[in-house]
């Protein structure tokens, strides 16, 4: 474990000498992405917060390169370690070159005045977020997507070997979150930096982290590389869920299933049974749906939301029985939709349902828009 | 970069140019009104003799007074800007937070015992006190903001800790025997007058001393004022440095009291001013103005105290009011119709 840049080493967390957390060892590596997830409350910022030196630790040691940080000087942790934490600031006439500048506070001299160099570092970091023509706009005036950047540029300016960050990407929207964790991405690579960061977005922390560590129950629940964590099952019991349902492969989430028997029936495929499904529970209406081979796009929204799904193994040809299946059960609903429109080889059969749906009468015409927009 | 330096030479230079003129007026004016001509003559240390009483009124009387003012409203400001860092706020000052009126109370306290021993308190002396003074109220308000973080309650408890400490002295100078109670009230309620140069040398020294020390302060407290928490990133040490703050502060605060009593709003007012003038809040720069500022500010405000209702002479705090409270008013309103709600204590 000599290499982790960070370590802490059976290190208890919490306030006012209270444990909230105890026994954390973490490892964190150059060159990686740790991410801690859990519940709100979990204590992810508490350790943050202790790793920083923001708070005192309650039991055990922190090291940085190999150093115990406790033994540091501030000035010389903040060469090596820098933060992006969720304290709005609200620097006062600061533009955000001001601001980004800030970072360059442990190089400096007694006065503070920044050198050519340390310019030249400053536009470096703006240009890295993408903020160069933020520089001369007052920080307390941009957005929270800018603002954010800003304050990432600034991490960068202090060119630490690893950077700290308590929820980046929370109040962010799409494009912002993506933008900042890309960012990082690329630092971590180029740089070799460390980072270590709490995240709320499953969906990004299973796509950006090299490692991820688990918070529940006021322990490190289960720590290791996101393949092993981000399963449905230890998703949902990690954070309690018990109403609807995570999707391990694709990070998405799903409301909970309309319960009660099916009243419509879905004939979907390729992804285009997707928007139906969630059109019906929305309006809260059990359905349910076929003939779905396993590997089929639709399939994993169809087991989370339909009361009833009529499947066939993944690369199996639909068979006769379970058309028969499905037809039984279209038997029971009052209504059929079929958004698919194409059909070949491979789904012929679902092509026989609609023909049964269609000598029913039980069709709608229009899958998708069941009711005429205003 | 050009550009905010040539905004900072034209700032220095508008302050420059009024303190000389303010200066000038300052000498000028007066029971004895003076022509510029003369006033370079005196200042150039040319006597007439005896008998020449305008030498004798400008270094005896107008020039001590003139230096007190620049020199403790520089102070006064210094210590203001100080203490909004500390609180994160720009509404936070000595007179509002009560500081300078626990200085007070231990002044006259300390005035009043030595009066009655027979003997006349020192400068140093007065210093002290009002030192002790101010570290007491700051080390209420510092329990009460410990409690609430909102700033405006903590404002509020400033102004009422001013109240109590305002009535005690009022008690006890009211009941006081001594024949020099007069100066004693008139000192309660502010005022550069009756400075001698001893008084200069000294609050000179001390003010000196301690503004440089804020200055060589001034990278972190421009780290602070991103926040604790960065601030602690940057390799501040929070602790250290909040000590400092306060010891500084209060110092400060404690000298202007000692020698001129209570002077309120402008330690809010002039770096507010300040601020805005500069376009910047970069205490390298601001610091530096905000004793000029100040000094410029009491120079002016005390001209007016002598001389609008000449023979009567106002007390500085009314005047400091009249000029300063507006600012402060101002600046609230405008920061509450920007939504800032200015840090984490408001």
């Amino acid at each position: 474990m000599k290499d982790a840049y960070v370590y802490t080493d059976h290190m208890s967390v919490g306030y006012g000498g209270k444990a909230l957390i105890e026994d954390i060892n973490l490892h964190i590596h150059k060159g990686e992405i740790m991410t801690l997830i859990g519940p709100n409350g979990a204590g992810k910022s508490t350790i943050l917060k202790s790793i920083i030196k923001q708070l005192s630790l309650v039991g055990g040691t922190v090291y940085l390169d190999g150093r115990a940080m406790a033994g540091m000087k501030d000035s010389e942790v903040a060469r090596c370690l820098s933060v992006l934490m969720t304290e709005r600031i609200h620097p006062e006439l600061m533009t955000c070159e001001d601001v980004v500048a800030t970072g360059r506070y442990p190089y400096t001299g007694r006065l503070g005045i920044l050198s050519a160099e340390d310019r030249r570092i400053v536009r470096e970091s703006l240009a890295l977020v993408h903020g160069e023509a933020l520089a001369d706009r007052d920080f307390s005036a941009i957005s929270d997507g800018q603002r954010q950047r800003i304050l990432l540029a600034r991490a960068l300016c202090q060119e630490p070997e690893v950077i700290v960050l308590d929820e980046p990407t929370s109040v962010l929207d799409i494009r912002h979150k993506l933008e900042l964790l890309g960012i990082l991405k690329d630092m971590v690579r180029q740089r070799q930096l460390a980072v270590v960061m709490s995240l709320h977005e499953l969906d990004l922390a299973q796509k950006v982290s090299d490692y991820v560590v688990c918070i529940h129950n006021n322990a490190v629940d289960r720590c290791g590389p996101p393949e092993e964590i981000f399963t449905a099952q230890y998703i949902m019991e990690l954070y309690g869920t018990t109403r609807g349902s995570y999707n391990a492969d694709f990070g998405c989430l799903e409301l909970e299933r309309v319960p009660g028997e099916p009243e419509v029936f879905v004939i979907g495929g390729g992804g285009r049974g997707i928007p139906v499904y969630r059109r019906l529970q929305r309006q809260g209406i059990p359905f349910a749906a076929g003939v779905l081979p396993e590997n089929d796009l639709d399939f994993p929204v169809a087991q989370a939301l339909a009361a009833r799904v009529i499947s066939v193994p993944a690369f199996a040809p639909v068979g006769e029985k379970a058309v028969a299946e499905a037809a039984e059960v279209m038997k029971g609903c009052r209504e059929v939709l079929c958004p698919l429109d194409t059909f070949g080889p491979a789904n012929e059969q679902n092509r026989r349902l609609l023909e049964l749906a269609k000598q029913s009468g039980k069709l709608r015409a229009s899958a998708l828009n069941p009711e005429p927009c205003e | 970069m050009k550009k905010t330096s040539a905004r900072y030479g034209m700032a220095f230079g508008l302050l420059g140019a009024l303190l000389v003129l303010l200066l000038v007026w300052n000498i000028n004016a007066g029971s004895v009104h003076l022509s510029p001509g003369e006033i370079f003559r005196i200042l150039r240390g040319v006597c007439l003799g005896e008998g020449d009483t305008n030498y004798r009124i400008v270094w005896g009387i107008r020039l001590p007074r003139i230096l007190a003012a620049l020199i403790l409203g520089g102070a006064l400001s210094v210590s203001g800007f100080l203490l909004q860092t500390f609180f994160a706020n720009p509404i936070a000052g000595p007179y509002v937070l009560g500081i300078s009126s626990g200085a007070k109370l231990t002044v006259s306290l300390t005035m009043i015992f030595l009066l009655s021993r027979g003997m006349v308190s020192g400068s140093l002396a007065l210093i002290l006190a009002a030192f002790v003074g101010s570290l007491i109220s700051m080390g209420f308000v510092l329990l009460i903001s410990r409690r609430v973080r909102k700033m405006s309650i903590l404002v509020i408890c400033g102004v009422m800790i001013g109240y109590i400490c305002s009535a005690v002295t009022d008690f006890v100078v009211t009941f006081a025997e001594d024949s020099n109670i007069v100066n004693l009230h008139n000192w309660s309620l502010g005022s550069f007058s009756g400075m001698s140069w001893d008084n200069v040398a000294v609050m000179g020294a001390v003010v000196g001393v301690t503004v440089a020390l804020a200055f060589l302060l001034s990278k972190p407290i421009g780290a602070y004022q991103m926040g604790e928490v960065y601030a602690q990133n940057m390799g501040v040490n929070i602790k250290a440095f909040r000590v400092a703050l306060i010891l500084l502060s209060s110092v400060l605060s404690a000298c202007v009291t000692a020698f001129a009593g209570p002077i309120s709003f402008v330690g809010i007012a002039v770096p507010h001013l300040m601020k805005s003038l500069f376009r910047t809040a970069k205490p390298i720069v601001i610091l530096p103005a905000c004793f000029l500022g100040g000094g410029v500010f009491c120079l002016f405000c005390d001209l007016v105290a002598r001389t609008v209702f000449a023979p009567t002479e106002l007390s500085i705090s009314s005047v400091t009011a009249v000029f300063g409270a507006p600012v402060v008013i101002y600046m609230m309103v405008s920061r509450r119709a920007k939504g800032a709600s200015g840090g984490n204590l408001s």
